[in-house]
């Protein structure tokens, strides 16, 4: 059967010969000739364009979709609207200075892209972090992951058709980021973490308001587990749609609750783990049929286990400094720097200098709410890397949207593209 | 360091170059000719098992005279071990190898990027297009160290290319299959 695939012209109608505004017609003079023979398109695909900017599209994503009918034949994604050369502005900074761009690419977990970068660089520096850092660099991951999955959980549920669970959701995330704002004066670009420790310590009431939230956070979760797992027009829009095999998951090299909802029980918390999180109690969230309905109750069952360790480390929160005693890697109180001429010294060269770290390159992958987030640092012994390498999980996991979405309707490519939980700032770095 | 060199070095012999660790890391360097076999039986052999390909990326050092290198990241999901593989290429030569999309579906967006941003062409792979920067982008590979950090037009030149930009002619353009190429270059 050979389809002709009509191409259409997206040029926005302008002047005329005579320099003219073209009108679109109005009225019926212009009605098509009823004596023609109608056109025939039962064979024929359409093109149709979604995006840049389209709210469904999570950001200035754009998919060109070939639809025979309402039946997708084919997606492709156009990436690059929001590409802002990270990577190569990395090659110009110091280490610390990268913190704050790490913010800006996956912008819906800030927190925890810091945490990503600073274990890069300590990795490459051989820097052991202090035991309170440890914790407190948990928190900061966990709460990044509460906090993406509700926005994840919010924007879909309204793509299809649910506003209720957004407003919950968001309520939700607000709490976490007046927590993130008490701890960094920042609610969204907070760069939490430094090479060898954290910014600042928590201030006094952040440990108060972190175990209210987290004794207050499960019974949201269950009002929207009530409210979509059991509901007839969710499961409708969600089971069977876009499922991948566990195969085909880690063929396409996902990550994240994309690889997990495949039924591939990979965490790199528990299959690599870093920060201690072997230590924690807390169990891998694994789906069954990769389809959306799955990813979504993997994301729903994340959230409650993030819960669990963000209680765990609260508990285990030890006293103690937050930064590592190494002068060259911390920079001294400003107190110091301005009575003690060796304290001074160090300050200047590390705003000067900056960090210089030895030969050699350092891979982490950290478990990112998205997927894994890899920080590959590539160092030739100067205070600047050679190479900062994102592995970004969402661009990963995107790459997989047309062989999910081909055959399906294209109302469930709006659900599948959901699913997949891109934040284009990562896609596009 | 990972046993797997060794038995990389029995198999292919000459092809397997240097094997050395970096913070923990074991790097392979593999010929560029014998890159798609070597990874073929890095995922096939049962004993490797190497069945996830986590990141394909390229690195460019400042000292101009070490080759560019192609870094592919491999995990053996079963196994839990990690493999770096490196293939080195001459900046200023022939930027050719063979693409692992066959072996990973993974790697079709992974080495569009690296396409995009370091003029690497992947051979054999489907649909090698730029994917962060536009088709008709024509001031080169962003992350190339020649690559100036602003730029290489003008934000004049830049304004003066998109005003006279048309579509007719860019899909003539692409339909030459001018892509990623400066325009004063060939």
């Amino acid at each position: 059967m050979s389809k002709r695939t009509v191409e259409l012209e997206l040029a926005t109608p302008g002047l005329d010969d005579r320099g003219q505004p073209v009108r679109v017609p109005l009225g019926v003079a212009d009605a098509p000739d009823s004596t023609l023979p109608e056109p025939d398109l039962a064979g024929e695909h359409m093109l149709i364009n979604l995006g840049p900017q389209h709210p469904a599209t999570h950001g200035v994503l754009r998919l060109v979709v070939e639809l025979d009918g309402e039946t997708v034949v084919r997606v492709i994604p156009h990436l690059g609207y929001l590409h802002s050369g990270f990577e190569k502005l990395g090659e110009y900074r110091h280490y610390n200075q990268i913190i704050p761009l790490t913010d800006r690419t996956d912008y819906l977990s800030p927190m925890a892209n810091n945490v990503g970068f600073a274990l890069a660089a300590e990795k490459l520096m051989g820097i052991e972090i202090t035991p309170r850092c440890t914790v407190l660099r948990v928190i900061a991951c966990e709460m990044s992951r509460i906090i993406s999955h509700m926005v994840w959980l919010g924007t879909t549920s309204i793509d299809l058709g649910a506003f209720t669970p957004f407003l919950w959701a968001f309520q939700e995330r607000e709490r976490i980021y007046n927590l993130q704002e008490m701890w960094t004066g920042a609610r969204l670009t907070t760069s939490v973490t430094r090479v060898g420790g954290m910014m600042a310590d928590i201030p006094d009431d952040f440990v108060t308001g972190l175990r209210e939230f987290t004794q207050t956070f499960p019974r949201t979760l269950s009002e929207i587990d009530r409210v979509l797992t059991r509901n007839a027009v969710w499961v409708g829009r969600t089971q069977g749609v876009g499922a991948l095999t566990a195969a085909e998951a880690i063929n396409h090299s996902l990550s994240g609750p994309m690889l997990r909802a495949s039924g591939v029980p990979y965490d790199v918390r528990k299959d690599k783990p870093y920060l201690d999180y072997e230590t924690y109690d807390f169990d891998v969230v694994v789906g069954e049929h990769g389809d959306v309905y799955d990813r979504y109750l993997v994301r729903l069952e994340e959230c409650s286990q993030s819960n669990r360790i963000l209680q765990q480390a609260l508990v285990r929160l030890p006293d103690g400094p937050v930064n590592v005693a190494d002068p060259r890697v911390i920079l001294p109180p400003k107190s110091r720097a301005m009575n003690d001429m060796e304290a001074m010294i160090y300050h200047f060269k590390q705003v000067m200098e900056g960090v210089k770290a030895p030969v050699g390159e350092a891979y982490v992958g950290i478990e990112n709410p998205k997927g894994e987030l890899g920080n590959y640092l590539v160092s030739d012994g100067t205070a600047k890397p050679v190479r900062w390498r994102i592995r970004p999980p969402s661009f990963i996991n995107l790459s997989a949207l047309s062989r999910m979405a081909e055959g399906h309707l294209l109302s469930d490519l709006i659900a599948i593209n959901a699913s997949v939980d891109i934040v284009m700032g990562e896609v596009d770095r | 360091m990972n046993p797997t060199v060794d038995a990389l070095r029995a198999t292919f012999g000459n092809a397997i170059g240097r094997g050395l660790e970096s913070c923990g890391d074991t790097i392979v360097y593999v010929a560029r000719e014998s890159l798609l076999d070597a990874m073929t039986w890095l995922r096939d052999t049962p004993q490797q098992g190497y069945d996830y390909l986590v990141d394909v990326t390229a690195v460019e050092y400042r000292d101009r005279e070490r080759p560019l290198e192609l870094v592919y990241q491999l995990r053996s999901l079963p196994r839990g071990a990690e493999l770096r593989v490196k293939v080195e290429l001459d900046p200023r030569g022939d930027l050719t190898v063979d693409s692992i999309v066959p072996l990973w579906r993974g790697a079709d967006w992974l080495e569009r990027e690296t396409f995009d941003m370091f003029g690497v062409t992947f051979r054999g792979h489907p649909d090698l297009r730029r994917i962060l920067m536009w088709e008709t982008y024509a001031e080169g590979y962003p992350l190339r160290k020649d690559f100036p950090l602003r730029g290489r037009f003008s934000r004049a030149e830049q304004v003066r290319q998109a005003l006279a930009a048309n579509p007719a002619d860019m899909r003539e353009r692409l339909r030459r299959g001018e892509r990623g190429k400066l325009p004063h270059s060939e």
